[in-house]
């Protein structure tokens, strides 16, 4: 494996994301030559089959682009659509939604950070290996994972492709007893994600800090999930209707998923580490406390420490859903009706990975015209690339093995979910000598 | 994921074109995941573990549609691996949701989507995985029910008929004494043809079913059609109705078909 020719090492199929996809890395003596996330997940064509069917019917299909995150789909979905259709939603619903949004969080984030990211850490190939030393860590994550399936089936239905969030509200809105049910489960979760914070910030990480261009919603009031500006850390402070006017999406022959980046800027960078930074000061006082106890000081830098900020999200999630069960009182109705209208409504929620933006144009009708939907996903593929090429010049001098797992918990950091972007990472390391 | 078993069955998960969801359901049963996994050898299931383990496999559960000529490849390659080969979900039972390519023009559905159309690979059709190789069960649902695939696993491990019922929706919403919403309150509902399994969700949250588990066994989709139209229902809105997550599950189709050409 050494000399002139071309070097070229395949460790197949990069685990524990959602998709399938590739990464070429090419080294040509100490330089990195060519990073490529290669995105090979079939192209399912959402964006296209969207049109000519009504709008009541996004939430739907859209939630079926992603398996792990629907209902930021559906809450992206009815919020355009609701803009649009200048529908003003109650009160009740609002807070029913950022309920049904922390369900998704505790979900979603329970799983990167113990079943997904956590085994890189700890040198186990997955969560199941790991149980056998550390049984009482993945028995706990499975507990809390649960807890936030169980807000999600209240409100949805079911954790996978929820059905009853609608434009206007929900089909069928809980009972107060319904949710007060989970208040003491919550408790336990509270408890479990202020533990996690601990667990996670005593793991070790590479020192690596990147200049990010941070980009997260922000509201004045509240950690944002369903509403906001968007904002980032070089100024950007803009209205959701205007993100096409700032970012914009580039077709790579590499990827059947687009990079998007911030026009005039490049690569930039969104999810749980964006979030935080963008937004520390409204985090609740104890998943503050949490987060500096940890270490945790915006604004943080160090993408392997995003696992930290995972779980600082868990204990906010936790103390916003027990807020809200607290505060709920049954809406009269469990949705406003919404008129048609020609128009085009825009929206972005926080996705647990990150912004996520749907637009839609309607006709009098109500039916589709137009759809555009840009995941988290593929907005952080070009950040992840220029990750690599940073820290892939650390890795020269490692064994190939060792050099390639680090690799993979880099992307990984990233909880990247390459179904939403368009499968698999395969690593292909091409070594010449400079 | 459990390399020093000897005698356990080895299991294979396999991703084609999907959303992961159906796969995530093993995660998602948070009670049994530690029980299955002592149970079985969880060979070969990336979404979850590194270590991805050669076949052959006892087990293979398949998820997503075949939409690339590499994918049509590597199902029969998937097949030759697995002694019982299980496929998961609508995607893999019916074509899934981006079989709604199947009656459009897939050139112009890439131009919409991607700046550069010949950097884009793809089949004309989304197609079922038994349209392709044989398949020993289809599990139905979008998404797939957890306790019906460790139904599905337990009855294949223990070589006995998997109890997974072929009925419809309508008889999961009369063992839970709903109130009929189609009948009582003329809500547009596919409950009558659509199979049972995900316990009658949505007519539990008002709203009709809208077929995610796709055909029951001899569906009368023309009877529906007709009563669908007596609520009220546009011939385009009954083709829309049959056609989403279970298009091209030939029942299906077959009623879209003829609601296109009245």
């Amino acid at each position: 494996m050494t000399g002139r020719a071309s070097k070229t090492i395949r460790v197949d199929t990069l685990a524990r994301v959602e998709g399938e996809g590739s990464l070429y890395i090419k080294l040509v003596g100490e330089r990195v030559a060519d990073v490529k996330l290669k995105i090979y997940e079939p192209p399912r064509f959402f964006e296209a089959f969207l049109r000519g069917r009504h709008y009541s019917e996004a939430p739907d299909i859209t939630s079926r682009i992603c398996g792990i995150c629907p209902i930021a789909y559906q809450m992206s979905a009815v919020h355009a659509i609701e803009r649009a259709l200048s529908v003003q939603i109650t009160p009740a619903v609002r807070l029913l939604r950022r309920l049904f949004f922390c369900g998704e969080w505790i979900e979603s984030h329970t799983l990167h950070v113990y079943m997904l990211h956590a085994p890189d850490f700890l040198g186990y190939p997955d969560a199941i290996a790991m149980a056998k030393d550390h049984r009482a860590v993945v028995e706990k994550a499975l507990r809390l994972k649960k807890v936030g399936n169980r807000i999600v089936q209240l409100l949805g239905g079911r954790e996978i492709h929820p059905i009853s969030a609608a434009v206007g509200g929900f089909y069928k809105t809980p009972s107060k007893q319904q949710l007060c049910d989970l208040a003491a489960d919550l408790e336990w979760a509270l408890e479990a994600s202020v533990e996690t914070v601990k667990w996670t910030a005593g793991l070790d990480f590479p020192n690596f800090e990147q200049d990010y261009e941070f980009v997260a919603l922000r509201h004045p009031d509240e950690y944002p999930l369903n509403e906001g500006r968007l904002a980032s850390n070089r100024g950007l402070d803009i209205d959701t209707a205007e993100y096409e006017d700032h970012f914009m999406e580039l077709h790579v022959k590499h990827s059947n998923a687009l990079h998007s980046v911030v026009r005039g800027r490049g690569s930039y960078f969104v999810g749980p580490l964006a979030r935080f930074n963008l937004n520390f000061d409204k985090l609740p006082e104890s998943a503050r406390r949490a987060a500096i106890d940890a270490g945790l000081r915006p604004p943080v830098k160090n993408v392997f420490r995003s696992i930290v900020v995972r779980a600082v999200e868990l204990v906010f999630a936790c103390i916003e859903a027990l807020r809200i069960i607290r505060e709920y009182e049954p809406p009269v109705a469990s949705r406003v009706e919404a008129r048609n209208r020609i128009a085009v409504g825009q929206a972005i929620t926080e996705a647990p990975r990150g912004v996520l933006y749907h637009r839609y144009a309607l006709d009098e009708d109500g039916m589709i015209l137009t759809a555009k939907i840009v995941p988290p996903t593929s907005q952080n593929q070009k950040r992840i690339e220029d990750d690599l090429r940073e820290y892939a010049a650390q890795l020269v001098a490692w064994p190939l093995e060792e050099a390639t797992w680090k690799c993979e918990q880099a992307i990984r950091c990233y909880d990247p979910c390459i179904s939403c972007a368009t499968h698999f990472l395969k690593l292909v390391v091409d070594r010449e000598k400079g | 994921m459990n390399s020093d078993s000897k005698h356990k069955a080895r299991i294979g998960v396999f991703k084609f074109a999907s959303c992961d969801g159906c796969q995530l359901s093993l995660l998602d049963a948070e009670d049994e995941l530690l029980g299955v996994a002592g149970a079985v050898d969880i060979a070969y299931f990336p979404e979850a573990s590194r270590a991805m383990l050669k076949g052959p496999y006892d087990i293979g559960l398949v998820e997503g549609s075949i939409t690339t000529h590499a994918d049509a490849q590597r199902i029969q390659e998937v097949r030759r691996q697995c002694k019982t080969l299980i496929t998961i979900g609508a995607c893999a039972t019916a074509g899934g949701i981006q079989a709604l390519r199947n009656w459009k023009d897939v050139d112009e559905f890439i131009r919409v989507v991607y700046a550069t159309p010949q950097f884009i690979s793809t089949l004309k059709l989304s197609t079922p995985i038994a349209e392709h190789v044989p398949v020993d069960f289809e599990l139905r649902g979008c998404p797939i029910n957890k306790y019906q695939l460790l139904e599905l696993i337990t009855a294949t491990l223990a070589g006995r008929k998997p109890n997974i019922p072929s009925y419809s929706v309508c008889i999961e919403c009369k063992r839970k004494a709903n109130v009929c919403i189609a009948v009582a309150r003329g809500i547009p509902c596919l409950g009558p043809v659509t199979q049972a399994g995900c316990g009658a969700l949505c007519p539990s949250y008002d709203r009709g079913c809208y077929g995610c588990y796709g055909p029951m066994e001899t569906p009368n989709t023309s009877a529906l059609a007709s009563q669908l139209r007596v609520l009220g229902q546009a011939d385009s809105q009954v083709a829309r109705a049959f056609r989403s997550f279970n298009a091209w599950a030939w029942q299906f189709r077959k009623a879209s078909e003829e609601c296109e050409r009245t």
